[in-house]
């Protein structure tokens, strides 16, 4: 049944408007941070993709901190998504294979953690790193991120563990396997894609995050990109938009291109930790 | 159940409705004993217990203490009870402050809501080619880190150069040259509000998309059949169909939207009085660091908290509802 002509072209147009809003100011972004300072300043508005320039990137990557922040950046990112993953495939094997006391107040502690502004936090939270000695470390701020991102990676890992069925491991442990090399050989690997997908949005929050990296990590070399490249958007006092503009894409383009590569993995991951056993 | 996966600024959030795997889990008694969940849960309770619960604490007893920059060198702290939190009901700045978060709170959310609600529909409704530009173009949106997507703003609005008031001048609406969008708090929020609308569409799009193809198209098939036009159809069976799932992300969006930082910190740096458009979480970061009166942030945190905490008690019940907890 072919809906009628009007019909068509009238979801077509409103499927380009939408992605016309989405990707704007995106596109904006990439093309004024390859143009040149008297176009980006020209009383008429330069739209075409090709500006001609790298000279805004050579700016930016010598600018003092970057290299650093960028260092930064990736070390406190890919500690806190390994740690989290870690710890939060520990817990959620316990909740979802076992029975104990206590189980459903984990479960709701869980549920209420993600409640909790943790803008809300960032003063006390800089009390306490402050006390231990860890402000301006990468293990003060990945301590910081476990927090976001644990509530959300042991509920969704929770449910790729109840996904594969226990009468697997049952199966395996007759078989005279351990029971935590049945974990590991059987469980473990069916829920694979779930944990990448899973690591990957740990990863983007991190990498993202800009309220507690710009409190505790308060020293220009300690500096992650978002703070990096706020601190030099606020210094640059709008005269320099090619270089703000070519941070901007630095930092955004990695992200986007990470999420667009693991997002079919990502419905795949879910799609498969829904299958029911 | 949908399953959707949130990455929303400066927050991590549950996935609402992870596969319901099986139900049974395994009794302890079969190896390892009864202590081994324990065991399992305790590095994960650890950190929460040392960087959530215990920070908690601290923020309360720093509200009912005096603790300004005289403290922070080393003066003893007193305990002075409420009235940090007396000072801050008395002042008009704090109900000002308030109000407009209620205010953008509400705004934005119903916007996100709207407008994730229609993309959703719209991607229903599209062949395979467009669905895919449209979500690719959502993808993009969403992944953006909210300081850059934020400063992309502040460039497109920006005073002398910025497309927004060449668009304008352009077209004939007036003349925009100069004119500066966020000098004005009334039009500084509604910048703020337009990058958090953006940056937020795309997860209810996805979201919302993923649960309307679990709609049973024979019951639409059946309203069809009795004569039930599509605004019938969606009202009486998509709806329903959908309201958990609603529930869940107003919820969600009323939560994140509430406690907005960045885009106005961000943007407040480029203009614009502070005075004028803080919100709730940037004024209270800024009567902390900004004028060392820690305590009084604190006593604005902790309100906020409660509020937050009396906000999402219906996301709650709804998980709550929908887990075998």
């Amino acid at each position: 049944m072919r809906a009628p002509l009007r019909r068509r072209v009238a979801l077509a147009a409103a499927a380009l408007v939408v992605f016309v809003c989405s990707t704007a100011p995106v596109y904006w972004m990439v093309t004024t941070s390859f143009q040149r300072g008297t176009d980006i300043t020209a009383p008429t508005p330069t739209f075409h993709p090709f500006g001609g320039t790298l000279a805004n990137y050579a700016k930016v990557v010598e600018r003092g901190f970057f290299p650093q922040a960028l260092l930064n950046s990736l070390v406190v990112t890919l500690s806190t998504v390994v740690l989290a993953l870690l710890l939060a495939v520990l817990a959620a094997v316990a909740v979802a294979r076992f029975r104990f006391r206590g189980r459903a107040g984990f479960v709701v502690t869980v549920l209420v953690v993600q409640m909790i502004p943790p803008e809300a936090l960032v003063i006390s939270l800089f009390g306490v790193l402050d006390g231990w000695q860890l402000v301006n470390t990468v293990l003060g701020l990945v301590l910081v991120y476990l927090v976001f991102v644990l509530p959300f990676t042991i509920w969704t890992l929770r449910g790729f563990v109840a996904g594969v069925p226990v009468e697997l491991e049952e199966a395996a442990m007759i078989d005279g396997c351990s029971r935590a090399s049945a974990f590991r050989r059987i469980t473990f690997p069916l829920m694979a894609p779930g944990l990448v997908a899973t690591g990957v949005f740990a990863f983007i929050q991190a990498w993202n995050e800009f309220v507690f990296a710009l409190v505790i990590m308060n020293r220009p070399d300690s500096q992650t990109l978002p703070v990096w490249l706020q601190a030099f958007n606020a210094g640059a006092r709008g005269t320099d938009w090619g270089g703000v503009m070519a941070g901007s894409t630095l930092m955004a383009v990695p992200v986007v291109v990470f999420f667009l590569l693991v997002q079919t993995r990502l419905t795949r991951g879910l799609a498969d930790g829904a299958v029911k056993g | 159940m949908p399953v959707s996966t949130p990455v929303v600024p400066g927050t991590a959030s549950p996935v609402p409705g992870a596969p319901p795997g099986r139900r049974r889990p395994a009794r302890s008694a079969r190896s390892g004993g009864p202590a081994l969940p324990y065991l399992l849960l305790l590095p994960a309770t650890v950190v929460l217990g040392a960087m959530l619960a215990w920070p908690l604490v601290r923020l309360v007893l720093l509200s009912v203490r005096e603790f300004g920059l005289a403290q922070q060198f080393g003066q003893p702290a007193a305990f002075v009870g409420l009235d940090n939190y007396a000072r801050i009901l008395d002042d008009p700045q704090f109900w000002a402050v308030l109000g407009r978060t209620v205010a953008f709170c509400g705004v934005t959310v119903a916007l996100t809501m709207v407008l994730g609600t229609l993309v959703a529909l719209l991607m229903d409704a599209l062949g395979r080619g467009l669905r895919l530009l449209v979500g690719i173009g959502l993808m993009l949106a969403w992944a953006m880190p909210p300081v850059s997507a934020t400063i992309v703003w502040q460039w497109v609005f920006d005073t002398r150069y910025g497309l927004v008031n060449y668009l304008l001048t352009a077209s004939g609406a007036g003349d925009f040259r100069g004119h500066s969008w966020l000098a004005d708090p009334v039009s500084f929020v509604a910048v703020a509000a337009l990058v958090v609308v953006w940056m937020g569409v795309p997860f209810v799009a996805f979201t919302l998309y993923a649960g309307l193809t679990q709609v049973p198209r024979e019951v639409l098939e059946a309203a069809q059949i009795d004569g039930a036009g599509p605004w019938r159809r969606f009202r009486s069976v998509t709806v329903p169909y959908l309201r958990p799932l609603l529930a869940i992300l107003t919820a969600l969006s009323v939560l994140w939207n509430f406690r907005v930082f960045t885009p106005v910190y961000v943007l407040q740096a480029a203009g614009g009085s502070a005075r004028d458009t803080n919100l709730v979480g940037v004024f209270a970061y800024r009567i902390s660091i900004g004028e060392n009166r820690f305590d009084v942030g604190a006593a604005v945190a902790v309100v906020m908290v409660v509020l937050t905490l009396a906000l999402t008690a219906v996301y709650l019940r709804q998980m709550a509802r929908q887990e075998d907890v």
